[in-house]
């Protein structure tokens, strides 16, 4: 890594406010268009962002076309970054934004300033739901875990989560939690879900239940955990009402993501209500004029590679407005939805350029559909309407953007359904 | 022979605290005895954090006099503690027309204790004040002098007192026998035994055991729980004031409150109980409060839940303090059901003055050492704000709690003070870390970790 620069209450052309795939990848791609004061600040130690504890394969798909293990892939990504001309500042947390004055607060070891920006690109990525969130009642005893917290432990601080797990969700990063669990010896007693079954790829649930033989409890509640100091196990419910304690010594609560919407919040503004995260157009700039926003933060949780092509796209649409800073593109319509869908990115219409990040919307369902047919309208126009390959809660899916140019600016807000 | 101490403070809680830092103060030889791993860590930490005024109290009683007396010794206090307290008054609301009909009551019960600040409201001059209530308030009153203040660092600050001058601290000393030998008591604790000539109960749920075990038999403690729900920083907007219900025979009813930390609060319950470990939170007492906080106020509902958590107030058959000094030097101060923080201190002065009437001999030391809390209150700076003080020692600019934005410094501090936290949960009452939104996801590891290696101890 370079030398942590020296922050002094300092000018950039743009501030980027998170290091992880997102916004490491659009700090080199802003480097590759010659734009050349980029400053990429991030609270934790070392650049990376999730992948960075995330110790298994499958990261860098789309966007390097080689499949990677999460530190390779965020170590790669900060070099690369750092190559382009970015400087990278960790240990510092951004703990105010003005967007008026576009200016952010950051408080690093090396002191307290104020950095002064021609562009604030928000890309504080998303954490899991922790157990308090998910009201889940019982005792507060210690050995309750989000994969986020799992993961730090086994693999930065060599630590033990316990013996017995139990595992609470059933998507992708809760098979992620299985391997960590598993690295550090841990068995798993059982992995829960409220849904009717789990929410990830057919391969990685056969695959992990039979090398390590755990249940998988579909249309199951957690009631209650149980413990005074350390869990001593977790109380469950099935469907039909009927109740059991798992003896376990640690849970572990994955997914349910929620946008890491607090400088976006704190910024004034538009915030998108299915996502929760700001309101973006195709070009993902916000409500604010020099503010943009990429990652995970928008949506979600998609998977890194698509985080980091959000920060690829990213860079035309904050170049543009670099060399013409007055101009802020009017967007009075919001994309609204109808029917099972959790959120829509990008939201913010009509576009200012005619193409999202990858070509593609992205849509989040929150019941499950076989191969769900989907329109886009606007007033009485159709723009748009086709299948999807599928709609699964938890996984976001893309659909075309080339209705987007149709959209009319004086028109009502157009409407994004699913047909029955 | 073994010292023998002036007094013995049973419980480490803000009014055990709040004695046993009066009497050191008087040049006494104070012992104080905390069953639990830490100061602090029953009652004291887990209620409503709200400052009272006593407005409400029962009129005549040893309660409505102390909570009045200890409201005023609070801001006394303040400059040498460096405690946050926040004056954002209380807005008491009429959501039907019994309610209503009550509120003439209320005022002259407020009256009675004294208090005649509190100001009739109409139903728009109630929404005026608090724009995000649900529909339906049909009138209020205003109480300008209740606030909030800070219940994890009244009971630091007050322990740390009683250490820097000069008091002994023993924790994990549960009192398990109590036995009189030439004038003096000889307690026996899970840590050893302790001989003191004064003994005062302050133990809060077990005050009624400890009670018995001293030859006693005054009260009865029924726990009765309080369940509540802490919402995230970004909902501190929607409110101004501490929205409180109108009472009933049984209970104060579920309010909804900012906290210092930057929080709102919605609780509690009310449930008796008789196990005085029932800590936990249950299904139905957490839908409870989410179907009273739709009432109250729709908006709340829609932002993250930072915590749930639950309390059990120290509720006695008896509708006022179990206050008593015996023949046998023996003070029993039992039975402080929801108002202990905010009389605490008034609590100790009147100790203070029932041992000295006594012939206890006390002397005010003459320099008494004080010791600033460090702040946790959002209404006044947090280190990782202060650029002079990172720019002297950086790990006040190294954040470890992103959500609550606590620095390495402060945790650091929490663990080598006078009063250590020694695991987890006293280092979250120190400085707010892990306290967060997040409740681990990014900091849980790294925290654990720093905890284990200073205290020695593991808390995963």
């Amino acid at each position: 890594m370079p030398d942590l620069p020296q922050p002094t209450d300092e000018d950039v052309d743009v501030v980027i406010i998170g290091a992880g795939p997102a916004g490491l990848t659009l700090a080199h791609a802003l480097g590759e268009l010659n734009i050349e004061n980029v400053l990429v600040v991030d609270r934790d130690t070392q650049p990376g962002g999730v992948p960075r504890y995330s110790d298994h394969h499958g990261y860098g798909l789309r966007d390097l076309r080689q499949p990677l293990r999460g530190p390779i892939y965020a170590g790669h990504l900060a070099l690369r970054a750092v190559k382009g001309g970015a400087r990278i500042m960790t240990e510092a947390t951004v703990t105010d934004i003005n967007a008026t004055m576009r200016t952010i607060e950051v408080t690093a070891p090396s002191g307290r300033v104020t950095i002064k920006a021609k562009v604030i690109v928000i890309a504080t990525g998303c954490r899991e739901r922790p157990r308090a969130a998910r009201l889940v009642p019982g005792t507060r005893p210690a050995g309750v875990f989000t994969t986020g917290w799992l993961q730090r432990l086994v693999h930065l601080q060599h630590g033990s989560p316990g013996k017995r797990a139990l595992i609470v969700g059933a998507e992708h990063v809760s098979y992620s939690a299985v391997l960590t669990l598993r690295h550090a010896k841990c068995s798993i007693v059982a992995m829960v879900t409220e849904r009717s079954r789990h929410d990830s790829f057919t391969a990685f649930n056969i695959g992990a239940r039979a090398r390590w033989r755990f249940p998988l409890l579909t249309q199951t509640t957690v009631t209650g955990i149980l413990g005074d100091h350390q869990v001593t196990g977790v109380q469950i419910q099935d469907a039909k009402g009927r109740t059991k304690v798992l003896n376990c010594d640690n849970v572990v609560f994955t997914g349910d993501w929620i946008s890491e919407n607090e400088l976006a919040r704190r910024a004034g503004l538009v915030i998108d209500p299915g996502t929760g995260g700001p309101a973006v157009d195709a070009r993902l700039a916000t409500s604010a004029p020099g503010i943009f926003a990429i990652g995970n933060v928008l949506h979600p949780a998609a998977t890194a590679d698509i985080c980091a092509l959000d920060g690829a796209h990213a860079a035309a649409g904050i170049a543009d407005f670099l060399s013409a800073p007055g101009s802020w593109p009017t967007r009075s319509l919001r994309l609204r939805t109808e029917g099972p869908i959790d959120w829509v990115s990008p939201n913010l219409l009509p576009p200012a350029a005619r193409t999202a990040a990858r070509g593609k919307v992205l849509v989040q369902f929150n019941e499950r559909r076989r191969l769900p047919r989907l329109e886009v309208v606007q007033g009485g126009a159709r723009l748009w309407s086709g299948y999807l390959p599928w709609g699964i809660p938890t996984r976001p899916v893309p659909i075309s953007d080339s209705w987007l140019a149709a959209v009319s600016a004086t028109g009502p807000d157009p409407i994004l359904r699913v047909l029955p | 022979m073994e010292q023998t101490f002036d007094v013995a403070v049973i419980g480490g809680g803000a009014v055990g605290c709040a004695i046993a830092s009066a009497l050191v103060r008087e040049s006494l030889q104070v012992v104080l005895l905390e069953a639990a791993i830490d100061v602090g860590a029953g009652t004291s930490k887990a209620n409503t954090a709200i400052w009272h005024t006593g407005f409400d109290a029962k009129p005549g009683t040893l309660e409505a006099r102390l909570v009045t007396r200890g409201h005023r010794l609070l801001t006394e206090r303040q400059a040498d503690f460096g405690w946050p307290l926040e004056r954002t008054g209380a807005l008491l609301v009429a959501w039907d027309a019994d309610q209503l009909s009550r509120l003439n009551s209320i005022i002259a019960n407020a009256q009675a204790n004294g208090y005649s600040q509190v100001e009739v409201k109409s139903a728009s001059q109630v929404y005026e004040l608090e724009p995000n209530l649900g529909t339906g308030a049909l009138g209020g009153l205003l109480v300008p002098d209740e606030g909030l203040l800070d219940p994890w660092s009244i009971v630091i600050a007050l322990a740390t007192d009683f250490v820097v001058n000069g008091g002994t601290l023993r924790r994990k000393a549960a009192v398990t026998g109590a036995m009189r030998a030439a004038g003096a008591h000889e307690l026996q604790t899970s840590t050893g035994s302790v001989r003191a000539t004064w003994v005062i109960n302050a133990a809060g749920l077990n005050s009624d055991v400890v009670d018995r075990l001293l030859g006693h038999d005054g009260f009865t403690i029924t726990p009765r729980r309080g369940q509540l729900i802490v919402f995230d920083k970004l909902a501190r907007q929607l409110i101004t004031h501490v929205i409180l219900p109108v009472p009933t025979a049984t209970t104060k009813g579920v309010l909804v409150s900012p906290t210092v930390y930057g929080n709102v609060l919605l609780g509690p319950t009310a449930e008796d109980l008789t196990d005085k470990s029932a800590t936990g939170t249950t299904a139905e007492g957490l839908a409870t409060l989410v179907a009273k906080g739709r009432a109250i106020m729709p908006s709340l509902m829609a932002e993250e839940v930072t915590a749930t958590y639950s309390g059990l107030r120290a509720a006695s058959e008896h509708s006022d303090y179990c206050y008593d000094v015996f023949p046998d030097q023996y003070v029993r101060v039992g039975g402080i059901r929801s108002t202990g923080i905010s009389s605490a201190l008034a609590i100790a002065e009147h100790v203070v003055a029932d041992l000295r009437e006594r012939g206890v001999k006390m002397a005010g030391l003459a320099a008494p050492i004080t010791v600033q809390i460090p702040n946790l209150a959002e209404s006044r700076m947090r280190p990782y704000q202060d650029a002079a003080r990172i720019a002297a020692d950086p790990a006040y600019g190294r954040v470890l709690c992103l959500c609550e934005r606590v620095s390495l410094g402060e945790v650091r501090d929490a663990l080598t003070s006078p009063v250590p936290a020694s695991d987890l949960d006293g280092l979250r009452r120190r400085t707010r870390a892990l306290a967060g939104r997040c409740q681990g996801f990014h900091c849980g590891a790294m925290i654990t970790e720093m905890t284990s290696a200073w205290s020695g101890h593991s808390h995963a």
